[in-house]
């Protein structure tokens, strides 16, 4: 009989700590389908840092680097500076990459590095127990906002893939989610982009994947899908938001800053 | 050549193919001599936002089997702190240099030695050591960058050239010995691709489980014991008789020998103890030296810190007294001669 769906060869087949209805599932799974589509498991070097997302070198079977919180993207650097022609990812929640790690992540953006950051954007600290993420939205209910975010005290969200495409090193900034059949293929899509700018030496590009976290959510998976859609794709828009290869570019950087 | 200089040119010799650091003063001309030379030498030099980021960056290239630096001073090494135990968890090799200067806090520019128990005791946190060389001359800063790259690969761990602000800006003229760089086979374990040929590698400092991480301690602790054993190393000078052991390292050691000489010149049997490992701490030769000494006094560009060690080594079986400046003062030789005479009259 044909197989017509199996498991990603470079995903190591063991059971996940994810919790269930969780979407880290599916996001290692595209990335590994990009990987084994292109053939460079052999040629990957994946980062993954502090988070829920953590143990992920038990999950992925190219070679893997554990980092400190916020830190991938320098140790993603030295690894990239001394094999240019291997392949470098790292995989960063919202508040190693938007929090703990900006400066790393802004400065790893503008100087171009030639890897891929595929950045889970949940609003929420997954591992900790659901604090107030850097992208927590406002009026959001978490360990640390009882009351629900309030700008006036805790100050606003940070929109990652806005800020990074204002860097002339950024050559690809997408946001996609997860939530549907087709969002599931545009983000698989937006994935392969990024790593193949990599291959063809492009610069900095980023996926930000909107994903769900019931568990600290204090919601159902389904009813965690449900949120995704109502409450963070009108906060967090779909959509490139640079492409180098397209011609498509931020406000500042049209205004001439190149 | 200048202090700073030489630990660059002796690094890039002894194959570093990667120099990550951010700008601080008194090591400056450490990151300048890099930025001028690693491209040429077919090796990476990048400026990072932060000594944080330096740090980590190290520890992506050391993950991939490359031998990798960063140097900073004083308040950029606390920075370093997370990073440097990231690195000792990961079991990787890697050098850092710090070119002391006074603190604590942002302190001052001028040399210190007060980074001591930072460096052999507190570099980060959780259960480590770090190989620290404490070189006293301008040779011995590139012949301890050599053997640092060389022990650091052969022990898997970091390794740390405590030097300071007076080192860093004195010039000598130097020798740069015959380097077979990187003889060590890192295959086993570096991260930078499998080429589906092997099992993936990882690299990594996380246990979950107790018993697995007593273990991975337990086992760095059997390499340590080893250390202990054969890489120690230090300079005793006219110990043979002496009545009084002045203990110094560094820069502080060249004062006091001047001043161990004028002592014995005013027939007061001084002698000298310099290590050059802090940790290992040479405990052996220390008890060599004091053999036939009556006190001990420690001199330190500090308020007092490798005495801790020195009174460990001995098992405080003789007083020792201590002598020292801080904040970038410098003691100079009248001083600690005045010190010997103080002690050597209370007898």
């Amino acid at each position: 009989m044909a197989v017509v769906f199996e498991r990603p060869k470079s995903l190591i087949d063991i059971p996940t700590h994810y919790c269930p209805g969780c979407t880290h599932g599916i996001v290692h799974r595209i990335l590994c389908e990009v990987i084994d589509e292109m053939g460079i498991e052999g040629d990957t070097v994946g980062v993954c840092p502090v988070g829920c997302s953590v143990m992920a070198y038990d999950y992925f079977n190219c070679d893997m680097i554990e980092a400190a919180h916020g830190r991938a993207p320098a140790v993603a650097t030295g690894v990239k500076r001394t094999n240019p022609d291997k392949f470098v990812f790292t995989y960063q929640g919202d508040g190693d990459l938007a929090a703990i790690g900006t400066a790393e992540t802004v400065h790893v953006a503008t100087r171009g590095e030639n890897i891929v950051v595929i950045f889970i954007n949940n609003t929420i600290y997954g591992m900790t127990g659901g604090q107030m993420a850097p992208t927590t939205i406002p009026g959001q209910v978490t360990q640390t906002t009882p009351y629900g975010r309030d700008p006036e005290l805790a100050g606003y969200p940070v929109k990652v893939c806005e800020m990074l495409s204002t860097l002339t090193g950024t050559a690809f900034a997408q946001r996609v989610a997860v939530d549907t059949v087709p969002h599931v293929r545009e983000a698989k899509k937006a994935i392969r982009k990024a790593f193949e700018n990599q291959k063809e030496k492009r610069g900095f590009s980023i996926v930000e994947v909107l994903s769900t976290c019931p568990t600290n959510w204090g919601l159902t998976p389904l009813e965690a899908i449900k949120r995704l859609q109502d409450e963070m794709i009108p906060y967090y828009p779909l959509g490139v938001y640079k492409d180098v290869t397209e011609g498509v570019f931020s406000h500042s950087e049209k205004g001439g800053n190149e | 050549m200048k202090g700073n200089e030489a630990l660059a040119e002796a690094a890039i010799r002894a194959g570093c193919k990667c120099f990550f650091g951010y700008p601080i003063t008194p090591q400056t001309e450490l990151a300048a001599y890099m930025a001028k030379r690693m491209h040429k030498a077919g090796g990476v030099f990048l400026q990072a936002e932060s000594e944080i980021a330096a740090i980590n960056m190290v520890l992506g290239a050391a993950s991939t089997g490359v031998r990798a630096m960063t140097s900073s001073s004083s308040p950029g090494i606390s920075l370093k702190s997370e990073g440097i135990s990231y690195i000792a968890g990961s079991d990787l090799p890697a050098v850092i240099i710090n070119v002391e200067r006074g603190g604590p806090g942002l302190g001052g520019i001028q040399p210190s030695q007060a980074d001591y128990w930072q460096a052999t005791r507190a570099l980060g946190h959780g259960d480590f050591h770090l190989l620290v060389f404490a070189p006293a001359s301008v040779q011995e800063m590139v012949d301890m960058v050599v053997k640092a790259f060389d022990r650091a690969d052969k022990y898997r761990m970091p390794a740390m050239i405590l030097a300071d602000g007076l080192l860093g800006q004195m010039m000598e003229p130097v020798s740069f010995p015959e380097i077979n760089p990187d003889a060590y086979d890192k295959s086993g374990w570096a991260a930078n691709g499998h080429g589906f040929k092997r099992e993936h590698h990882i690299i990594n400092s996380l246990y979950l489980k107790p018993d697995e991480l007593q273990n991975s301690v337990y086992e760095r602790f059997e390499r340590y014991e080893k250390i202990k054993q054969t890489e120690t190393d230090a300079e005793l000078y006219l110990t043979e008789d002496c009545d009084i052991l002045v203990c110094a390292f560094g820069a502080t050691a060249r004062v006091a020998k001047s001043a161990v000489n004028s002592a014995r010149e005013a027939g007061i049997k001084a002698g000298l103890f310099r290590p050059k490992t802090l940790w290992p701490y040479p405990v052996k030769e220390i008890n060599e030296a004091c053999k036939t000494a009556k006190k001990l006094l420690s001199v330190e560009m500090s308020m007092g810190q490798m005495i801790d060690d020195i009174k460990l080594a001995i098992n405080c079986s003789k007083p020792v007294e201590f002598f020292g400046r801080t904040g970038g003062v410098v003691p100079t030789p009248a001083e600690i001669l005045e010190q010997i005479k103080k002690i050597g009259g209370a007898e």
